[in-house]
């Protein structure tokens, strides 16, 4: 079965237009700014949201996405308030919400159950980064049966034979991660990353999104020349970070977004 | 024969890593496969264990603490005794084998209590490795001297700040560590947890114990012990005394850290009080709350306080192959001295947990039982840390 969100992907890429996906953490500084970020970063051009759910152990993430998980948590937010705030969100916004978590929380939740929750209130995907598809078939399933997309990350490691099971078992898009290595802002863009997108091009036509370590505009346009679609995370969140006591963080991050945005539409045909 | 070629054990153990590991287990696995079996790799890890570490230590009957206790027969397994203080050293010394036979020009580790770190640290020396190890910042205020025995051995010691500050958040840095330099790093694990291969590799280098043991008491008591004893932290010394046992009908019993009692909250006893869940690459049991958060354990030792616990060990509660039982701060320290003044043995903490369930165990058995217990390490690292706690006695 094709998930909604493989579809509006899919179309996209289709037709020839990149997607920009922004990724903040739940509940960093609180929920009711994660909702005023998610209305803005869509009017700033955001085609969907990853949404983080926080973590006591991030272990895929550097120390920008840590303390955002760790500032997240002493506010009390959970894996069901963070339903919760979705399903409310859905008045506000249509905009495809993709979670990120980590599988210790949706194991604990029970996994058909997250499953379900999902898509009663209208959560489009999910990435979990410690969770390989060999792993992942009771997820795999559930998530099937509630129109809920897998995804699935390949690195410079993933050699052939992984890229093949990873590509095959995604739903939604499939995920690069473009260095080896946890979440952060890098000053240069990994090496080789439009060689791996072309190998993984080889099992699949499915959407290929590139995340980890992209700072900038510019290195997001430069990836998006080869990729279906690109993922900010780090970088949002230091501007979370830096503007955390500001009267204008929404705008200052809409900004910021706006311009990173610009610069992968800028690329669409059409 | 477990774990099955996905690394489970029942439900339990898998491979739950960021996919930038995946392919480096991989390889892991196939390479340990290959050399496990192989003379040279025995000849090579068994001189090393003789020459180096000082094995076959001694199964030492403990005479005046058995007549303190006035039941079972008591025999110590003298891990103590090995060189830097501990079991760890059969571990690190198997694996840097296996590191050098994979090519790796550096190696990083976890450590709670410090004798991992030192055990890594010493290995890596001796085979002239560059040597990373991370460490809680509440554990090297707690285990300076091991933070000093490391740096002397020329390891880099990186304090970790995030989280608790203690084991669990040192391997969060570790793996962080690993998943960025993985081409040249081996990520030496110490203890039976993690992703699979890990707690199989682990288990086989720690199992030295327990083949010793079978051959001392069968030449001392003609017959197999009645009771196995160890600590459990991630559980590397109770498995590797347990797992040459597997096929008996011996008593096994995993003594987990209760901290400030179980009721308290404080405490490090994951499979006494814990549920299943995934940490660290693994499904085991685990410290978590409703959410799934990972909770912060709590014990006086520092190797055991650890929320996790090795997924063999999950999988053996399950199938009640093993018991749990739990001791508190309070009940390891008196262990601690009965165990010094009557043996003239200064045991380490993680080890007097072990001790103080045998001082509960032993009375209730008749004078014809026998109990080995695991002397994981000795008691130098925690002179300062319980001759802080106790100023008023002495
Ligand atoms: C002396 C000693 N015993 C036991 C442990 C606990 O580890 P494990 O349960 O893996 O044996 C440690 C860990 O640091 C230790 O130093």
């Amino acid at each position: 079965m094709i998930t909604e969100l493989q579809k509006k992907l899919q179309s996209l890429k289709d037709s020839g237009k990149k997607f920009f996906i922004p990724y903040i953490t739940a509940g960093y500084p609180s929920l009711a700014i994660t909702e005023k970020l998610v209305i803005s970063m869509e009017q700033a051009g955001a085609d969907a949201i990853e949404l983080g759910i926080p973590f006591s152990d991030p272990l895929a993430d550097g120390p920008i996405i840590q303390l955002s998980s760790y500032e997240a948590l002493l506010k009390g937010v959970t894996l069901s308030g963070i339903f919760e705030f979705v399903g409310n969100l859905r008045n506000k916004t249509k905009i495809p919400i993709i979670f990120m978590t980590y599988y210790n929380p949706v194991y604990k939740y029970g996994i058909e159950q997250f499953s379900i929750t999902a898509e009663k209130y209208g959560v489009s995907g999910v990435i979990v980064p410690d969770l390989p598809p060999e792993e992942a078939s009771l997820l795999i399933k559930s998530a099937k049966d509630h129109n809920l997309a897998v995804t699935f990350l390949f690195t410079p490691t993933s050699n052939e034979k992984r890229i093949k099971l990873i590509t095959s078992k995604s739903t939604g898009f499939i995920y690069y991660v473009s260095l080896a290595g946890v979440t952060g802002t890098r000053d240069k863009l990994a090496i080789s990353i439009q060689q791996k997108i072309e190998d993984a091009r080889k099992f699949t036509d499915k959407p290929i999104a590139v995340g980890f370590g992209i700072s900038t505009p510019m290195q997001a346009k430069e990836v998006a020349a080869f990729a279906d679609g690109v993922i900010v995370g780090s970088a949002i969140v230091k501007k979370i970070t830096e503007n955390v006591d500001k009267p204008d963080i929404i705008e200052n991050i809409k900004k910021f977004v706006m311009e990173i945005s610009n610069e992968i539409h800028s690329l669409n045909k059409g | 024969m477990l774990p099955d070629k996905k690394g489970h054990y029942g439900i339990f153990g898998g491979k739950f890593v960021p996919e930038t590991l995946m392919s480096a287990l991989e390889i892991l696995e196939q390479a340990y496969n290959k050399i496990k079996n192989t003379k040279e790799f025995k000849k090579e890890f068994n001189y090393y264990l003789k020459e180096y570490a000082g094995r076959p230590n001694p199964l030492y009957l403990a005479e005046r603490f058995t007549k303190k206790l006035n039941g079972a027969k008591i025999y110590l397994k003298r891990e103590d005794l090995n060189h830097t203080g501990a079991h760890k050293i059969n571990n690190t010394l198997g694996q840097i084998i296996l590191a050098r036979y994979m090519g790796k020009t550096r190696i990083i580790a976890e450590t709670g209590a410090g004798q991992h770190g030192v055990a890594t640290a010493t290995v890596s020396a001796m085979f002239g490795l560059k040597c990373v190890v991370y460490m809680g910042e509440e554990d090297i205020k707690r285990q300076e001297l091991n933070v000093l025995r490391m740096k002397f051995l020329g390891t880099e010691v990186v304090p970790v700040s995030s989280g608790s500050k203690t084991l669990k958040d040192a391997m969060n840095e570790a793996i962080r560590d690993w998943v960025t330099n993985v081409e040249d790093t081996y990520y030496l694990i110490g203890s039976v947890a993690g992703p699979h291969p890990y707690p199989m590799i682990v288990r086989d280098f720690q199992s030295v114990i327990g083949k010793e043991t079978k051959k001392q008491i069968l030449d001392k008591e003609k017959r197999f012990p009645d009771y196995l004893v160890a600590c459990v932290g991630g559980g590397s010394n109770a498995m590797g005394l347990f797992y040459p046992f597997l096929k008996t009908n011996i008593k096994f019993i995993g003594v987990e850290a209760a901290g400030h009692g179980i009721e308290s909250g404080q405490h490090a006893a994951t499979l006494s009080a814990g549920s299943p869940g995934i940490l660290h690459g693994s499904l085991s049991y685990l410290l978590q709350d409703e959410n799934g958060q990972i909770k912060i354990a709590h014990s006086i030792s520092a190797g055991l306080d650890y929320p996790g616990v090795g997924p063999e060990h999950s999988y053996f509660k399950d199938i009640n192959r093993a018991d749990y039982v739990s001791i508190t701060d309070n009940e390891a320290l008196e262990a601690f001295h009965l165990l010094s003044q009557t043996e003239g043995i200064i045991p380490a903490l993680e080890s007097a947990h072990a001790l103080a369930y045998v001082m509960k165990l032993a009375p209730q058995l008749s004078k014809d039982k026998i109990i080995v217990v695991c002397l994981s390490g000795r008691g130098d690292k925690d002179v300062d840390a319980v001759g802080r706690k106790i100023k008023n006695l002495y």
